[in-house]
């Protein structure tokens, strides 16, 4: 059994400008141990695929579908059944950890909450845990530091604060929004390079979102690619970035500027990201496609499986987008 | 003209805050945070230099003290052979036609009450007030198909465009005055990769028409890399080694150069194995206590103690390629 298995996830959310489908018929399943990187531009549905799974949508926000965690649905149980998953099944790492951490609140009690609250354990207990999870994620002089505020961290030092907190109940599932964004090349190696050495130590799951592609290739296993809300292309990391085979995953590909390369034109995709309040009628790509036709602007390409564990949503074959 | 003129020359630069201390009653002299800490470098026509360096290196500031936004504390900036520091407020605001800026936010850096049109024109209503209207909006409509927005855009608002459209508005801006250099803080950190190419595209091809020259501050090497002529590389406020692009990147002989460039995640291949032994531990140091010595010595796995107790200079030991470092790796000429 997957330790997540999402199926059929829709969200959508009511605006006083019309209904957005945020997210539309996204599956995907995660092994435990494993990485999966959700791929995708801002506006993609990215984010709140991770939110819905956590029931952290906004209020206006809907869900549909299935999220079986560990074989039972998490997907729209009721707030107290969702709160035995929260931190001690399912982490969360949050894109900006300058916002997501509370200012007025010391790292301590900000990150013994998580343990007095969820494990029914005493503060002092819970604070001694706390700092050998700092000692773990490798903040210097971790005794001395949680007593500190979030403004006194810097940016990578919260980003470890975030990290640590969500892994405090040691859940086997980890989702991290874009949790080196924020941060710089060298401490976002130093990050990716941390999360990698605890998964090996606690095993578990890891669901990385983020519009990076560098990233995903250091340390996916597998990838799912969306746009407009939806699934693109999916399969193991490598095979997709040395094989892409949807025109979209192509283009993001071909558009990465790279180290090394001479100062040559970029391969850039025309146009802009879909509007979700007017989405496209067909495919959401078609409009910014090379190879569209009057099919894909008229009809939705399902997404279908054309090899072990790779699966794309494009109604032309490989050989005819040349 | 040649292309080896010298637009910008600048010359020991030094943008200094106080934080504390001096003040008229104060007991104490004042203490200063040396956000750019004596910085020279040139810009020759048509070429691009590119800034890197962490958040707080000082690049961001540099930029601003080029055009006069922050306070010199010493040093010169010479705008073809004239030194912009000492200019009344008046004669800076006239060379500011010939320097423009395009800031790294689209949307904050656009007045969200002012439409497309107002917001490309302003910038001639200043420097030619009396410019007749139908030669203003001939040139606006002239700058806005060049960066490619749609002549029914004019009576739009900000917040009706895209974050790449709000970049192609505020690169329209600069060039409505037909600037000969573009001062470029971080203008592409803020969009998506396939937009990002768009813009970067953009601005390489307008500086070929224009022979424009640029001063391209980012955080990420690949884009400087690609965009640039010469490369630059910031550290607590100091230059740790300059040299042209290609070669900064197949003989980085600074450590810190050599750990930035191996932190950059690579799309076509996974992390290369011995780039555990070029990364570098830890953060930028605070400025308000920066290392004694070499700035970049508590982080390096190269210091030594002689880095301790001096600050290496900024050397040329090859033509073009100038670094400061006690143990640099730069084959010597001659």
């Amino acid at each position: 059994m997957s330790l997540l298995e999402v199926k059929n996830l829709e969200v959508s959310f009511h605006t006083p400008d019309g209904n957005v489908g945020a997210v539309q018929d996204v599956s995907f399943s995660l092994e435990q141990g494993k990485t999966l990187a959700i791929v995708g531009e801002s506006g993609s549905g990215k984010s709140q695929t991770a939110f819905s799974i956590m029931g952290l949508l906004a209020k206006n926000g809907t869900s549909k579908g299935s999220v079986k965690f560990d074989g039972t649905e998490i997907l729209n149980v009721s707030e107290k059944e969702l709160n035995t998953y929260r931190a001690t099944q399912i982490g969360m790492i949050f894109q900006d950890p300058m916002t997501s951490l509370n200012p007025f609140v010391r790292v301590s009690d900000q990150m013994a909450e998580v343990l007095v609250r969820h494990k029914g354990m005493s503060k002092s207990d819970a604070i001694k845990d706390c700092i050998k999870m700092l000692d773990a994620v490798k903040i210097p002089d971790a005794k001395r530091r949680i007593r500190m505020y979030p403004h006194e961290f810097s940016g990578g030092m919260r980003q470890r604060v975030m990290i640590a907190m969500a892994l405090l109940c040691h859940p086997r599932l980890i989702i991290a929004d874009e949790p080196t964004t924020a941060l710089d090349v060298t401490v976002q190696a130093q990050i990716m390079d941390l999360m990698g050495q605890l998964q090996s130590d606690f095993g578990m799951g890891i669901i990385l979102i983020t519009h990076d592609l560098g990233v995903v290739a250091g340390s996916c296993e597998d990838t799912l690619v969306l746009y407009g809300g939806r699934v693109m292309e999916t399969g193991p990391t490598q095979q997709l970035f040395s094989e892409p085979t949807h025109p979209y995953t192509r283009g993001l590909l071909r558009a990465v500027p790279r180290l090394g390369t001479k100062h040559a034109q970029l391969a850039t995709i025309p146009g802009n990201p879909p509007n979700m309040l007017q989405p496209p009628v067909g495919c959401a790509f078609s409009p910014r496609c090379d190879f569209a036709t009057d099919r894909c602007k008229t009809f939705k390409p399902i997404l279908t499986k054309f090899a072990q564990d790779r699966s794309r949503a494009c109604h032309l074959q490989q050989e005819e987008l040349v | 003209m040649k292309q080896s003129e010298t637009l910008l020359s600048v010359e020991d630069v030094k943008v200094y805050f106080k934080y504390a201390g001096g003040g008229l009653f104060s007991q104490s002299e004042p203490q200063y945070i040396k956000a750019v800490d004596g910085i020279s470098f040139d810009i020759k026509r048509g070429e691009t230099l590119g800034i890197v360096g962490e958040s707080g290196c000082g690049k961001s500031t540099l930029a601003r003290a080029v055009i006069r936004m922050v306070p010199i504390h010493a040093g010169r900036v010479l705008w073809m052979g004239q030194d912009l520091v000492s200019l009344s407020t008046d004669d800076m605001r006239g060379k500011r036609k010939d320097l423009q800026m395009i800031f790294q936010d689209p949307l904050a850096s656009l007045n969200p009450r002012m439409t497309l049109g107002q917001i490309i024109s302003e910038p001639l209503k200043t420097h030619f007030p009396k410019m007749p209207k139908t030669e203003m909006r001939e040139r606006v409509a002239k700058v806005m198909a060049r960066v490619g927005l749609l002549p029914n855009m004019v009576n739009r608002y900000p917040h009706e465009f895209s974050g790449g459209q709000c970049q192609r508005i505020g690169i329209a801006r600069a060039l409505i005055l037909e600037p000969k250099l573009i001062i470029c803080d971080e203008p592409v950190s803020a969009l998506d990769v396939s937009i990002q190419a768009q813009v970067i595209n953009l601005l390489m091809d307008i500086q070929k028409e224009m022979n424009l020259s640029l001063m391209f501050i980012a955080h990420d090497l690949s884009v400087v890399q690609h965009i640039s002529t010469r490369v630059m590389v910031l550290y607590l406020g100091n230059v740790v080694e300059i040299a042209d692009a290609d070669d900064l990147y197949e003989n980085p002989s600074h450590p810190y150069t050599r750990a930035l460039i191996a932190a950059v995640p690579d799309v076509d291949r996974p992390a290369p194995a011995d780039r555990e032994n070029m990364m570098i531990d830890g953060e930028l140091p605070s400025p308000l206590s920066p290392p004694s010595g070499c700035p970049f010595r508590t982080r390096c796995p190269k210091a030594q103690a002689i880095c301790t107790e001096e600050k290496p200079p900024l050397l040329e030991p090859a033509a073009g390629h100038s670094v400061a470092c006690h143990f640099h790796t730069v084959a010597q000429v001659g």
